[in-house]
């Protein structure tokens, strides 16, 4: 990446440093724009982690996933993986150290992380950052989507491994 | 939503705690997640500085323009929306392609420029435009085809095929991607 882009701008003799400087600044302020709406969205998702509610949570679905023929140990993971990306890694790794990578488990999670994305923090940080409320059907879409993806990679570990 | 999701969140934290006793963990977890945040942001300045400094490098050579116009007929479909002139669809392309590589960092910067000008054409300034959701939607629909990390986790855990998962993972991804644009574009008839 870095070769490509400085190389392409070598051959076009752009300044390259003037441009990168002037990018760079632009990027600081955008960093601090959305620090605020950070600081937001970690203490309502660190919060809610302390509160013991997504054990809840889990707890109350699994048996109805379990019934569907859903892995009950991914379940958290599921759930996390919408929420927090470094929370998901931690699961993940515990379900590598417990299951191992290569059992049904390690396989299943491992393709389910590479298709689902942190949907709450993209959105919010996306959104408040040009200070849009409405979101209209972003989050019903960013949902549906991660869903099927999650259906897909029961499927499609199923079915190769 | 957001400030619904948002209160909602606090507002389930609060009283779980309740039930469950915890109320010094999640006082703790408050403060404690505010200082992560802020170290996190730390980070970002650093890395998200720097990839918006090759950005605008990229953009200054005609690099990003060059690839955004490979990829005009397929952004047109997905945001006919969006005037053809638009510099939204330069960001649309880095974002898409940086995703795609999984550079996260690099991502980020470039889709939060690329809502930057959807805005700027937005008559209704709190409300997210047709092309917005449909750019956020894939955007969370994961478009990651490279992932490097995992493999390296599997690795680390003695996988004995760590690589594996690359092709599956990509299949996965097609499907959650492909029932994005199919929600949003369905969604954006019936509104």
């Amino acid at each position: 990446m870095f070769v490509i882009i400085l190389g392409y701008a070598a051959i076009k003799k752009v300044n390259m440093y003037d441009n990168f400087v002037e990018g760079a600044t632009e990027g600081f302020s955008t960093i601090l724009r959305i620090m605020p709406t950070l600081i937001g969205l970690m203490v309502a998702v660190g919060t809610l982690r302390a509160s013991g509610a997504l054990e809840l949570f889990v707890g109350l679905i699994s048996p109805f996933m379990k019934a569907i023929g859903f892995p009950e140990e991914a379940v958290p993971l599921s759930l996390m993986r919408l929420i927090s990306s470094s929370a998901a890694t931690g699961l993940l790794l515990d379900i590598f150290k417990t299951h191992g990578p290569d059992s049904f488990l390690g396989r299943f999670v491992s393709v389910m992380m590479s298709c689902t994305e942190t949907v709450f923090y993209t959105m919010s940080v996306y959104f408040l950052s040009v200070k849009i409320t409405k979101t209209r059907y972003t989050l019903a879409g960013a949902l549906f989507a991660n869903f099927a993806g999650i259906i897909a990679s029961l499927l499609i570990t199923r079915s190769i491994f | 939503m957001l400030n619904w999701l948002w209160a909602g969140m606090i507002g389930v934290a609060i009283i779980v705690a309740g039930i469950t006793g915890r109320f010094g963990d999640v006082t703790n977890a408050a403060i404690t997640s505010s200082k992560d945040a802020v170290e996190l942001c730390v980070t970002m300045l650093g890395v998200m500085s720097m990839w918006m400094g090759l950005m605008r490098v990229a953009e200054k050579s005609g690099l990003i323009s060059a690839l955004s116009r490979k990829m005009a007929p397929a952004l047109r479909y997905l945001f006919p929306d969006l005037p053809r002139s638009s510099k939204a669809f330069h960001y649309i392309s880095t974002n898409i392609i940086a995703n795609v590589l999984g550079l996260g960092w690099a991502a980020t910067p470039a889709g939060l420029k690329a809502m930057e000008e959807m805005q700027k054409l937005n008559p209704d300034k709190k409300t997210a435009t047709k092309s917005m959701c449909m750019f956020m939607i894939i955007n969370m629909s994961s478009l990651q085809l490279v992932t490097m990390n995992l493999v390296a986790y599997r690795l680390q855990y003695n996988s004995s095929n760590p690589s594996e998962i690359i092709g599956p993972g990509i299949l996965a991804t097609l499907v959650s991607t492909a029932a994005a644009v199919a929600f949003a574009k369905l969604w954006e008839r019936g509104d």
